[in-house]
C-alpha cells in the first residue's frame, strides 16, 4: 500500500498495535496444530485432538430434546411467531423481564436453592469476557489494578487489562497445599502493590476453579470476605462453573456466605460473574450475566451494557427454557451425572499409568501434574513438553505456563468437549507416551546418572515470567474450524 | 470506590433526551387503554415492514427452526464462538451491503468485523483509532448517543464540525477547518471525522460535493473516516444514498493510503427493524483495524443463534430484494404523510429524503431564541401535547428550535392522532398556558432534573 508501518502505527491507536491482545503467543502453536489436523475417527484417526477447550458438549441431547417439545420457544416457529415483532423491536438494556427472572431463577437453582437472586440485579453482557471488562471499567481506573491467584484463565489479562487499563497482580499459591488461597500470600500480594504504588481496587477469584477444577471451601471464602472488608477493596466471584461441580467438595457460592450471620461484610464490595457457556454448553448464544450486590456498579455497568446486550432473539429462548424449572432441576442432576462418570473414566484411565491429577470436584478439565515427563524443572522444558504433546502425541492441551502457574509441569486437560471415543483415543495416546516417556527416562539416567531437582523450590517470580506475560487465550480459536464454518 | 467512569455522567444519560423517555414511561399512549397517553416519537425504529419478515419465517420453518436439510444444527450453533462470525452471515451481509451501494463497490467478507450492535461497533472503531485524550470532528447536530459510544469509556473526546441551518446543514470546508482549528486550540489530537450518512437527525443523505469536501479534508489532515452508514437501507427517495467508498472510488482512490483510513458502520437495528438482536458490524480496507476489532469484537459477539436466522434469511435474495423496495415505498409513504400533516399545522420539516424521521422547525413556536425556550417547548409538547420528541440541543444542534420527531414506529393511525394533537394542542392551543396541577408537576421534575442532571435514566437508550 505505500505506507511505513510506523506510519499506520501513528494512525492506530496504542491499543490497537499492541499485543494487549494476548494472541501473539506461542500458546496458539497448539491450535494451529490442531486445526490444520483435526482429528475425525473415520477421515482423520490420527489428527490432533482438541483438550485445549473447556466446553460441556456432554448434555446437548436433553437441550435439543427440549427445544424439540417446546416450539413456543423460539420467536420463529409457526407457535411462537406471534412474539417476533416484539422481541425483534424490543432493545431494552434492562432485558426482557422473564429472562431476568429465568437467569436469576436458574442461578438459584444451580446453588440448590440455599439463596435467591433479584433479577433487578441482573445485568447482561457480552458472555463472561464482556462481564470482566464492564466490571474493570466500573470498579478500577486506569494504572489501578486486581489481586488474582494463579494460576488462572489466560484470557484474563485480555479482559482485564487490554482496553481497561487495569493491572493484574498474581496472589500466589502453591501445590503442596494444592494451590489454596492463603491469608499470607493475599496481605503479601496487597504488600507488594503499595509498596510498588499501585492502587489495588479489588480481588478477582474463579469458583470453582479455572483451570485447577477444585471448590473453594468455606474458610477460605470467609477468609477472602475478611480480607476485602478490611481493605475495603472489591471482591469479584466468577462463578462461571457452578454448575459442573459434580462431587463433593459440593460448590459454595459467595452468594451463600454473604447470608452466613456471624459473617460481617459490605455487601456492597460483591460482585458475582456468571454464564451460560459452560453450565449449559452455550457459549455462541453469548449470554453473560454480571450480579452485583452495589446499586451503583448495577446502574453503571447497565448502561455499559448497551456495548453487549444479549440477543433477544436468544433471550427469548433462554427465558423460556430455563424458567421450566423440572427440565432445569433434570437437566443440572443429570449434567452432573456425565462429567462426573467421564472425569472418572479419565483420570482412573490416567492414574493407571502412574499420571496424576490435582484432586477435583467439578470444571470441565483437570489440572495434570507431568512434573516427572520434563527434562528439567523448567518452563522451558513445560514448553518442549508441551510441544512433544501437541506434535507427537497428538493432543492439543494447555500448558501451565499460560495460566500464569507458578510451578513448571502442569497442564490443564479438557474432557468434556468430545464424546466417548475420542476420550479413549486420547486416553490411549497418554498412557503410550507415559510408558515410552518411561523407558527413555530410564535409558537416560543410566548413561547421565543425573539428579533429579525437587520442582518446589521453583516458583519464578512474575518478574521473571515475563516471556509468558503475553502468553494468554483467545476463549476461541482464531482460526475457525466449527463445521459451521465449512459450510457456506 | 468505584472508577471514575463509574462515577461519572459522560454515559450521557442524564441529558434531556432521555429524560422525555422516563414521561413516556410512565404515561405510554396505548389506542385503547390509554389513548391520552404521551405517544412516543423519539424511537427511531423502524416497524412498518415486520409483516414481509414474519411471512418469510412462516415460509421457511426450517431455517426458523434451526435446521439444515432436516437436520438440527442447534448443538453446533451452541458451540460457535468464533469471533470471525459465521462465514455464510458475513457473505450475505457483504452482498447486500454491496447491492445498497448499487453494486458499485465490491465488498470483502475478510473485512467485515461483527459486532453487538453499531453501538459496540462505532465504541470499537475509537478504540481502535484514538488513544485517550485524542479527538475525532462530528458534524452537528448529531446523534446523542455517540457522546457515550466514542467517549465514555475510550476516554476519547469529540469536537463538533458546527452545521447551520443557513445552507440546509451541510458541512462545508470551513467547518471543518474550525473545528480542527479549535481542537487544536484546546491541544486535542484529530484523529478523524465521523460522519453518519443518511444523517441521524437531519434524515438527509450526503452530496457528493460534501462527501469530497470530508475526503480532501482527511487527505489534507492524514486521519481517519468513520461513516455510519447504519441508516443506508432506509433512503427512501431521491437523491440516492452515495456511500463514502462509492465517493473514493469515483475519484479512483482505492489504491492509495486514505482508502486505508475509511471504515463504515452499519447495523441491522434500522433496515430491517431488528434492534433487539444486536446485528452491528464494521466493515475496514485496512488489515489493522480489521484485526484489533476483529479480537475486540469477543466483548460483544453475535449470538450464533440470530447470526444463522438472519444468514439464512439474507441468502433469500428474492426476499431481501422484495424488502428493501417495500420498505422503502412504505416510509416515503409515511414520511410524506408526517410531513403533509406538520405542514398543515405550518409546520415545516428539513427536506428529507432517509431516515426514520424528520428534522422539524419549531423556530416560530420559540417565545425567544434561545435554549431556555427550545427546552419550554419541549416540556409543553411532552407533557401538554403529548408527544415525546427530540429536542435539537440533545443532538448538540447550534440552533434552538429544531426537533427530532419519529415516525415509522406505530401505527398509521397512532400518527394520526399524532398530527391531531400537533395542530390541535400545540398550534392552536399555543396561546393556552393553563395546564392540571398534574402536568404541572411533571414538568416540574423535568426542569429539575434538567437543571441538576441527577437523573440516572432508567432505559436502555436508542437513536
Amino acid at each position: 500500500m505505500g505506507f511505513t508501518l510506523s506510519n499506520q502505527q501513528q494512525q492506530l491507536s496504542k491499543i490497537a498495535t499492541g499485543n494487549g491482545h494476548g494472541e501473539n503467543s506461542p500458546y496458539f502453536e497448539g491450535w494451529k496444530a490442531f486445526d490444520s489436523n483435526p482429528y475425525h475417527p473415520t477421515k482423520n484417526p490420527h489428527g490432533v485432538i482438541q483438550m485445549g477447550l473447556a466446553e460441556n458438549q456432554l448434555s446437548f441431547d436433553l437441550i435439543q430434546e427440549w427445544v424439540l417439545n417446546h416450539p413456543e420457544a423460539s420467536i420463529c416457529t409457526a407457535e411462537g411467531a406471534k412474539e417476533f415483532k416484539d422481541i425483534a423491536n424490543f432493545q431494552d438494556y434492562h432485558g426482557l423481564p422473564e429472562f431476568r427472572n429465568a437467569v436469576a431463577n436458574f442461578m438459584g437453582n444451580v446453588r440448590g436453592n440455599r439463596v435467591t437472586f433479584d433479577p433487578d440485579r441482573i445485568v447482561m453482557s457480552g458472555g463472561a469476557t464482556g462481564a470482566h471488562e464492564m466490571l474493570a471499567f466500573c470498579l478500577a481506573d486506569p494504572g489501578e489494578a486486581f489481586l488474582m491467584p494463579v494460576p488462572y484463565y489466560p484470557a484474563f489479562d485480555r479482559d482485564l487489562r487490554w482496553r481497561t487499563g487495569v493491572q493484574l497482580l498474581p496472589v500466589a499459591c502453591e501445590s503442596f497445599n494444592n494451590f489454596k488461597i492463603t491469608r499470607a500470600a493475599l496481605e503479601d500480594a496487597y504488600e507488594k502493590a503499595q509498596k510498588a504504588n499501585i492502587r489495588v481496587k479489588g480481588l478477582l477469584i474463579t469458583n470453582p476453579s479455572n483451570p485447577l477444577g477444585t471448590v473453594l471451601d468455606r474458610e477460605t471464602l470467609k477468609s477472602l470476605v475478611t480480607f476485602i472488608n478490611e481493605k475495603n477493596i472489591h471482591l469479584v466471584c466468577d462463578e462461571i462453573y457452578a454448575a459442573t461441580v459434580f462431587t463433593q467438595p459440593s460448590f459454595i457460592s459467595i452468594a451463600e456466605i454473604l447470608e452466613e450471620e456471624e459473617v460481617e461484610c459490605n455487601r456492597e464490595l460483591i460482585h458475582i460473574v456468571y454464564s451460560l457457556s459452560k453450565d449449559m454448553g452455550f457459549p455462541g448464544f453469548r449470554v453473560g450475566i454480571v450480579y452485583s450486590y452495589n446499586d451503583a456498579v448495577v446502574n453503571c455497568a447497565r448502561k455499559m451494557s448497551s456495548f453487549g446486550l444479549v440477543s433477544t432473539q436468544t433471550q427469548r429462548l433462554i427465558a423460556s427454557m430455563l424458567s421450566d424449572n423440572e427440565f432445569v432441576d433434570r437437566f443440572i442432576a443429570e449434567s452432573a451425572r456425565r462429567l462426573k462418570a467421564r472425569h472418572a473414566k479419565f483420570t482412573v484411565g490416567l492414574e493407571e499409568e502412574g499420571t496424576t491429577c490435582l484432586k477435583s470436584s467439578g470444571g470441565l478439565f483437570v489440572w495434570m501434574d507431568l512434573h516427572k515427563h520434563l527434562k528439567e524443572p523448567t518452563f522451558e522444558a513445560e514448553m518442549a513438553l508441551w510441544r512433544i504433546i501437541i506434535h507427537e502425541v497428538k493432543l492439543n492441551v494447555s500448558p501451565g505456563s499460560s495460566f500464569h502457574c507458578p510451578e513448571p509441569g502442569w497442564f490443564r486437560v479438557c474432557f468434556a468437549n468430545m464424546d466417548d471415543q475420542t476420550m479413549e483415543v486420547a486416553l490411549e495416546r497418554i498412557r503410550n507416551f507415559v510408558l515410552q516417556d518411561k523407558e527413555a527416562a530410564v535409558v537416560a539416567m543410566k548413561k547421565k546418572k543425573r539428579c533429579w531437582q525437587s520442582s518446589k523450590n521453583l516458583s519464578l517470580s512474575f518478574n521473571r515470567r515475563s516471556r509468558f506475560d503475553e502468553v494468554m487465550m483467545s476463549p476461541h480459536s482464531p482460526i475457525p474450524q466449527s463445521p459451521l464454518v465449512r459450510a457456506t | 470506590m468505584l472508577s471514575k467512569k463509574a462515577s461519572c455522567d459522560s454515559h450521557g444519560q442524564d441529558s434531556s433526551y432521555f429524560l422525555g423517555w422516563e414521561e413516556y414511561e410512565k404515561n405510554p399512549y396505548h389506542q385503547v387503554h390509554n389513548p391520552n397517553g404521551i405517544i412516543q416519537m423519539g424511537l427511531a425504529e423502524n416497524q412498518l415492514s415486520f409483516d414481509l419478515v414474519e411471512s418469510w419465517l412462516a415460509a421457511n420453518p426450517d431455517a426458523a427452526g434451526l435446521k439444515r436439510n432436516g437436520e438440527s444444527v442447534f448443538r453446533e450453533l451452541a458451540l460457535f464462538q468464533d469471533y470471525h462470525g459465521l462465514p455464510a452471515f458475513k457473505k450475505v451481509l457483504v452482498e447486500m451491503m454491496a447491492k445498497m451501494r448499487g453494486n458499485k463497490v465490491k465488498l470483502e467478507a475478510n473485512n467485515l468485523v461483527l459486532t453487538a450492535g453499531a453501538t459496540s461497533a462505532n465504541e470499537t472503531l475509537m478504540f481502535c483509532l484514538a488513544d485517550p485524550g485524542e479527538a475525532i470532528l462530528l458534524p452537528t447536530p448529531y446523534y446523542p448517543g455517540f457522546d457515550r459510544d466514542l467517549k465514555w469509556r475510550t476516554g476519547a473526546e469529540i469536537v463538533p464540525i458546527q452545521c447551520t441551518s443557513s445552507n440546509g446543514f451541510k458541512i462545508t470546508p470551513s467547518a471543518l477547518q474550525d473545528a480542527y482549528e479549535r481542537a487544536r486550540k484546546f491541544n486535542l489530537k484529530v484523529k478523524g471525522v465521523l460522519i453518519t450518512n443518511p444523517s441521524n437527525p437531519l434524515g438527509t443523505t450526503m452530496t457528493l460535493l460534501e462527501l469530497n469536501h470530508i475526503i480532501d479534508f482527511v487527505i489534507e489532515k492524514d486521519i481517519h473516516i468513520i461513516s455510519d452508514e447504519i441508516y443506508s437501507g432506509t433512503a427512501f427517495d431521491s437523491p440516492s444514498f452515495v456511500s463514502i467508498l462509492e465517493a473514493l472510488m469515483q475519484r479512483n482512490l482505492e489504491n492509495t493510503q486514505v482508502w486505508n483510513r475509511v471504515h463504515i458502520v452499519y447495523s441491522l437495528s434500522k433496515d430491517l427493524g431488528l434492534p433487539g438482536f444486536r446485528v452491528g458490524m464494521i466493515y475496514s480496507n485496512n488489515p489493522a483495524v480489521v484485526s484489533a476489532a476483529t479480537k475486540m469484537s469477543s466483548f460483544g459477539l453475535i449470538s450464533s443463534q440470530t447470526q444463522y436466522l438472519l444468514s439464512q434469511m439474507l441468502s433469500d435474495k428474492k426476499f431481501t430484494r422484495k424488502y428493501m423496495t417495500e420498505n422503502k415505498k412504505r416510509l416515503l409513504k409515511r414520511k410524506e404523510m408526517f410531513v403533509s400533516g406538520l405542514k398543515s399545522a405550518g409546520i415545516t420539516c428539513l427536506e428529507s429524503n432517509a431516515g426514520l424521521f424528520c428534522w422539524v422547525d419549531m423556530r416560530h413556536l420559540l417565545r425567544s431564541n434561545t435554549f431556555e425556550a427550545e427546552m419550554e417547548l419541549w416540556e409543553k409538547v411532552v407533557c401538554d401535547v403529548g408527544l415525546n420528541i427530540s429536542p435539537g440541543s440533545s443532538c448538540h444542534c447550534t440552533e434552538p428550535g429544531w426537533f427530532r420527531m419519529c415516525f415509522a414506529n406505530m401505527s398509521e393511525e397512532t400518527l394520526r392522532v399524532a398530527m391531531q394533537r400537533i395542530k390541535v394542542k400545540l398550534v392552536d392551543g399555543n396561546q393556552s398556558r393553563s395546564t392540571t396541577a398534574v402536568v404541572k408537576s411533571a414538568r416540574l421534575q423535568i426542569q429539575t432534573k434538567w437543571v441538576l442532571q441527577l437523573a440516572s435514566y432508567n432505559r436502555g437508550p436508542d437513536r
